[in-house]
C-alpha cells in the first residue's frame, strides 16, 4: 500500500524578527505514520509542531493539511489535535468535563457525548475516572486525560509536544508503549516532538532529526541509526566513534583507509549519496567494535590496543582504549557475561573490527 | 499592515494595554504637566496670570517659612523611614526565617490587618494613646512614675514621626519579606559550610541579597509621607506642620494654585532627587562588595 | 532554622502590640458611657452606636463613599484586568516603560496627585467636584493594586491552557470566557475587594476632591473637631473595622482558593 500524504509543507520559513526559527522546510507526513521531531532544545522542533497547529503562522512557504492551505486558519478549525507538554489539563473542571470540553458544539445528545466521553476514558485506561477533580491527578493520569480529550474529536492528527518529559523513567517507559498501542488502535497520524533520541526510536515509524531550524536527516529508526548522513546526527543518536580516513571509488564500491584501523573494502550505501569523497570522516558505533579477550578467536580484522578507561554499567561495560595511530581513545561496548572478566586500565588488549559496520560521513 | 498588527498576540496586548495607559496618561501625565505648567504662573486675586514667570520659587527662595516646612518635612520623612525599615526588617526576617511556611499568611494577615482600618481614625487613636489624658500618661500616673501628664509626646515632631511609623509598617514589612523570601536557603548553609558564623553569614549573604526589598521599602515608605497632611495637622501642633500643610492651605484656604503647585513641584523634585541618590549609594555599596 | 526565633518573637510580639494598639482603643471607647475620650473607663453603653442610626449626614456620606468604592472597584479592576492580561499575553515596545508608568501612582505622594487633578478639573476643564471626580482619583490610585493582584492571578497561569481551549474548537473569546477567566476569578474579586476597601478609606485626596457630598472619611474628618462627635466615630470605627476584617478574609479565602485551584503551594499574602 502506498502511504498518502496528509500534511504537506513546502518551503516553509518562520522568523522571530531577527531570528530565523524555521529554514525552507519540505517535509511530508503520511496518514497513519507516527512521526517524530527530533533534535536538541532550539532547534525549532517545537515551532514546527505549532505552525501545523495553528498556533504560529508561518512567515513563506505553505502548509497543506488533507489537501486544504492552512493559511490563515486558526488553531480551533484545523483537523488537529494537541497534547501539551503540560497537559493543560483544566484546573477548574473535572476529568468528564475536560475530555467532553471540545465537544461543547457537537450536535449530539447529552448522553451520546457521555457515552463517548466514558470510551475515550476507558481507550486511555481512566474508565471511572470521570468525576475526579483535575487538579487532583498524577502526572501519568493528567497526560491520559489529555489524550482522551484530543482524541475524543477525532482529528486527523494528534500532536505530542514533548508528552513523556514531565514523566519519571519508569512511567515514560510505560507511556511510550501506551501510545504506540493507542495510535496502532486509532489509526491516525501521531506526529511526536522529542529531544529523547531513544523515545523517537523505540516509538517512531520515521523521523525528523533537526538543527537550528532544518531537517538535517529524515529516516526510519534503523536507516536513521546505522546509516547517519552526517557527523551531528551520528552523535546526536547515540554515540559513534570518528576516526579520520581517505575514501576513493572503485567502481560501485568504496574503498576505504582508516587511520590506525588500516584498509577496507565498503559498499556504497555506506556514505551518503553524492557525498564527495577524498579525506572524510569514518564512524564506527561502540557495538560494532568488541574486545578480543584472552583465548577467544575471530575471523574479523584485528588491531592491538591499550584499556585507558573502564565503566561498568551492570549489564554492559564500556571501555575507553588507545589503538596506535588513532589520536582519539576509542570507545567500545560490551555486554557482561559469564566468564568474561572485566579488564583494568592499563591492560593490553585486542580489539577486532568490520568494514561493514563502518560509516563514511563529511570530514 | 496596520490591521493583521492586531491580530498576532503583540497587536492584542497593545490594544489591551491602551485603556489603561491612555487612562493614566489623561488623568496622571497631562495633571502632572499642568502643575508644572501652572508653577510659572501667579495668582491674581481670583484669575490666573497665564505670563510665565519664576516668580514662584523666588517667593519660595525668599520666605524662610517654606524651606522651615520642607527641611522638616524631608527630616519627618526621613526619620520615618528609618524607624519604620529597621523595626521592620526584623519582623519580615522572622516571618520568612522563624515562621513555619503554614503559618506565614496568617502572620502576614496580622501585619496587615491594621493597614486596613480607618486611616484617620487610626491617627486620632495616637492622639488618644499620647494625650494629656491618654492611656501612656494615665498609665504612668497610676503606676506612680510621673506626676505630672507628660506633655513633650502631643503636638510636636516625635508625635507625627510614632503615627506615621505606624501607619506605613505593613509597606515596609511586605517589600523586605518577599526578597526574604526568594533567598534561597542552601546559600546560608553553604556559608556556614565554608566557615562564616550566623552573624557573618547574615552580613555576607542576607542582607546584599535582600537589599532590593530594603531599598523598595525604603523608596514605599519615603516617599508618600511627604505628601500626608492628615497627621501632622491632628499630631504635629503648632510646631510640628509640615509642607504638605502649607500645600493643602495654599490650595484650598488661600486659593493660590500656582504657590501651592510649585511647593507640590519641589517638594516632589527633592524627594525624587533624595531616592535617586540613596538608589545610587546603594548600587556603590552592593558592587563595592561584590 | 525554624520554629523558635527566641528573642525575635518577643520582638514580633511587641511589634504586633504596637500595629494593634489603637485599633484595641476602639471598641473600648466605643462602649464607654463618656463624651471625653480618655481614662479612666466610665461604664458600659451602646448609645453611640444608637446615634449612628440617627445621624442622616452620616448616613448620605456612607452611601456616598459605598458608591464611589464600588464605581471604583469595578472601574480599577477592568482596567488591572487590560494590563495584566496584555502584560501576560506579549512582550511589546516600551512595555516595562508603559506598566511601570501606569503602577506610578503606588510611589508617588498622594497630595501630589490630588493638586494635580484639582488643578485640570477646577481650572482647565472647569468642571464642579463631585462624585465622579473622586472616583476618577480613585481609579488612578487603585489600578496598580488590581495589576498587582492580577499580575499574580496571570503567572500562576498556564498559557498553554488557553490553547488548549483553542485547539479543541473554541475561538478566542470563548475560550478567554470558558478557560481564562474562571481561573483568574479568584484574583478579580480579591483585587475589586481591595479597591474597595482602598477607595472606601481614601482620605487625602477625596478632601480636595469631593463635591458638595461628602465621602464618609471626609465627614469623619469634619467630626474630628467637635469633640462632642469623637464617641461616635469610636462606634463608627469600631463597625469599619468589623468590615475590613470580613472584607479581607473573604479576599484572602479567595486568593487562596485562587492557588490552589492553579495547584500551587500558598507562598504569601497580599502584593
Amino acid at each position: 500500500m502506498t502511504p498518502k500524504p496528509l500534511i504537506q509543507l513546502s518551503g516553509v520559513d518562520k522568523y522571530y524578527g531577527d531570528y530565523h526559527a524555521l529554514r525552507g522546510i519540505d517535509l511530508t507526513i503520511n496518514e497513519g505514520e507516527f512521526f517524530s521531531l527530533l533534535g536538541p532544545s532550539g532547534c525549532g522542533k517545537t515551532t514546527l509542531l505549532r505552525t501545523i497547529a495553528g498556533f504560529e503562522g508561518v512567515s513563506g512557504g505553505t502548509l497543506m493539511i488533507d489537501g486544504k492551505n492552512m493559511a490563515g486558519v486558526s488553531p480551533n478549525l484545523r483537523p488537529t489535535n494537541m497534547v501539551f507538554q503540560s497537559y493543560a489539563i483544566f484546573p477548574h473542571l473535572s476529568v468528564a468535563e475536560n475530555v467532553a470540553f471540545g465537544l461543547r458544539k457537537d450536535p449530539r445528545s447529552k448522553e451520546e457525548k457521555a457515552k463517548a466521553v466514558a470510551e475515550a476514558l476507558e481507550m486511555v485506561g481512566l474508565g471511572g475516572y470521570g468525576n475526579r477533580a483535575a487538579h487532583a491527578l498524577s502526572g501519568g493520569q493528567r497526560q491520559r486525560v489529555a489524550l482522551a480529550r484530543a482524541l475524543i474529536l477525532k482529528p486527523k492528527v494528534l500532536l505530542l509536544d514533548e508528552p513523556l518529559s514531565a514523566l519519571d523513567k519508569k512511567m515514560r517507559e510505560l507511556m511510550q508503549v501506551e501510545l504506540i498501542r493507542l495510535q496502532r488502535q486509532v489509526g491516525i497520524t501521531f506526529i511526536l516532538v522529542t529531544h529523547d533520541q531513544e523515545e523517537a526510536l523505540v516509538m517512531s515509524d520515521r523521523i525528523a532529526v533537526m538543527f537550528e531550524g532544518e531537517i538535517g536527516q529524515l529516516d526510519d529508526p534503523e536507516t536513521l541509526y546505522r546509516r547517519p548522513n552526517s557527523k551531528r546526527v551520528a552523535e546526536f543518536i547515540g554515540k559513534m566513534n570518528f576516526l579520520d580516513g581517505t575514501a576513493t571509488a572503485e567502481g560501485n564500491r568504496i574503498a576505504v583507509d582508516v587511520a590506525g584501523l588500516g584498509k577496507g573494502d565498503i559498499a556504497a550505501d555506506q556514505a551518503p549519496g553524492g557525498m564527495p569523497l577524498g579525506k572524510v570522516t569514518v564512524g564506527i558505533r561502540p557495538e560494532t567494535l568488541a574486545i578480543v579477550f584472552e583465548g577467544e578467536t575471530t575471523d574479523r580484522r584485528i588491531c592491538d590496543a591499550v584499556v585507558d578507561e573502564v565503566v561498568y554499567y551492570g549489564d554492559m561495560t564500556y571501555y575507553d582504549v588507545k589503538v596506535p595511530g588513532v589520536d582519539k581513545p576509542l570507545t567500545i561496548s560490551m555486554k557482561n557475561m559469564i566468564g568474561r572478566p572485566v579488564l583494568d586500565v592499563g591492560a593490553l588488549t585486542r580489539v577486532a573490527w568490520d568494514e561493514r559496520s563502518l560509516v563514511v560521513l563529511a570530514a | 499592515m496596520a490591521e493583521g498588527f492586531f491580530k498576532t498576540d503583540r497587536g492584542r496586548a497593545v490594544l489591551l494595554v491602551s485603556p489603561p495607559f491612555l487612562y493614566a496618561f489623561f488623568l496622571l501625565a497631562v495633571p502632572l504637566g499642568a502643575i508644572i505648567l501652572f508653577s510659572f504662573w501667579t495668582q491674581d486675586f481670583v484669575t490666573v496670570n497665564t505670563t510665565f514667570t519664576t516668580a514662584n520659587y523666588q517667593e519660595f527662595w525668599d520666605k524662610p517659612i517654606y524651606k522651615l516646612l520642607l527641611g522638616r518635612s524631608l527630616y519627618v520623612s526621613g526619620m520615618v523611614t528609618l524607624v519604620t525599615v529597621l523595626s521592620a526588617y526584623p519582623i519580615a526576617y522572622f516571618v520568612s526565617f522563624h515562621v513555619h511556611p503554614t503559618k506565614k499568611s496568617m502572620w502576614l494577615f496580622l501585619i496587615t490587618i491594621p493597614f486596613w482600618t480607618s486611616y484617620l481614625i487610626r491617627v486620632f487613636l495616637w492622639k488618644v494613646i499620647l494625650g494629656y489624658n491618654g492611656v501612656v500618661n494615665s498609665s504612668l500616673m497610676e503606676l506612680g512614675i510621673i506626676h505630672e501628664p507628660l506633655t513633650f509626646i502631643l503636638y510636636n515632631v516625635n508625635a507625627v514621626i510614632i503615627t506615621l511609623a505606624h501607619a506605613f509598617a505593613p509597606f515596609a514589612i511586605l517589600p523586605i519579606f518577599v526578597a526574604l523570601e526568594k533567598i534561597d536557603r542552601s546559600f546560608l548553609e553553604a556559608s556556614q559550610d565554608l566557615g562564616e558564623s550566623k552573624f557573618s553569614t547574615f552580613l555576607r549573604i542576607t542582607l546584599p541579597l535582600s537589599m532590593p526589598g530594603l531599598v523598595a521599602s525604603v523608596m514605599i515608605v519615603f516617599i508618600p509621607t511627604i505628601g500626608d497632611y492628615v497627621t501632622p495637622e491632628l499630631m504635629g501642633g503648632a510646631g510640628g506642620k509640615l509642607i504638605a500643610n502649607m500645600i493643602q492651605t495654599q490650595f484650598l484656604q488661600l486659593n493660590n494654585a500656582p504657590m501651592g503647585a510649585t511647593l507640590a513641584i519641589i517638594a516632589m523634585v527633592c524627594v525624587t532627587a533624595i531616592s535617586l541618590f540613596f538608589i545610587f549609594l546603594n548600587r556603590r555599596w552592593l558592587r563595592g562588595r561584590a | 532554622m525554624r520554629g523558635n526565633g527566641g528573642g525575635l518573637r518577643v520582638y514580633a510580639v511587641a511589634y504586633l502590640i504596637f500595629l494593634y494598639a489603637p485599633i484595641i482603643l476602639l471598641p473600648i471607647f466605643a462602649f464607654n458611657d463618656a463624651t471625653i475620650i480618655a481614662f479612666p473607663l466610665a461604664g458600659f453603653t451602646t448609645h453611640w452606636f444608637d446615634e449612628l442610626w440617627t445621624t442622616k449626614a452620616l448616613h448620605e456620606a456612607v452611601k456616598n463613599s459605598l458608591m464611589i468604592a464600588f464605581a471604583t472597584s469595578v472601574l480599577a479592576t477592568t482596567l488591572g484586568l487590560c494590563a495584566a492580561r496584555a502584560g501576560a499575553m506579549a512582550d511589546f515596545p516600551g512595555k516595562k516603560g508603559i506598566i511601570g508608568f501606569v503602577m506610578l501612582p503606588l510611589v508617588l505622594p498622594d497630595i501630589i496627585v490630588a493638586v494635580s487633578l484639582l488643578i485640570v478639573l477646577r481650572q482647565v476643564l472647569d468642571l464642579t467636584l463631585s462624585n465622579w471626580t473622586v472616583i476618577a482619583a480613585h481609579v488612578l490610585l487603585c489600578t496598580p493594586f488590581s495589576i498587582a493582584i492580577l499580575n499574580g492571578a496571570f503567572q500562576n497561569l498556564d498559557p498553554s491552557m488557553e490553547e488548549a481551549a483553542l485547539d479543541l474548537g473554541e475561538n478566542r473569546w470563548s475560550a478567554f470566557r470558558l478557560v481564562t477567566l474562571p481561573l483568574v476569578m479568584p484574583g478579580i474579586i480579591s483585587s475589586m475587594l481591595i479597591a474597595f476597601t482602598i477607595s472606601l478609606d481614601e482620605f487625602i485626596v477625596a478632601f480636595f476632591l469631593t463635591g458638595s457630598n461628602p465621602t464618609m472619611p471626609v465627614y469623619i474628618w469634619g467630626l474630628l473637631r467637635f469633640p462632642a462627635s469623637l464617641p461616635i466615630i469610636m462606634a463608627l470605627g469600631t463597625i469599619l473595622v468589623a468590615l475590613s476584617v470580613v472584607l479581607l478574609t473573604i479576599a484572602e479565602y479567595f486568593r487562596r482558593r485562587g492557588l490552589k485551584r492553579a495547584g500551587l503551594k500558598d507562598t504569601g499574602g497580599f502584593l
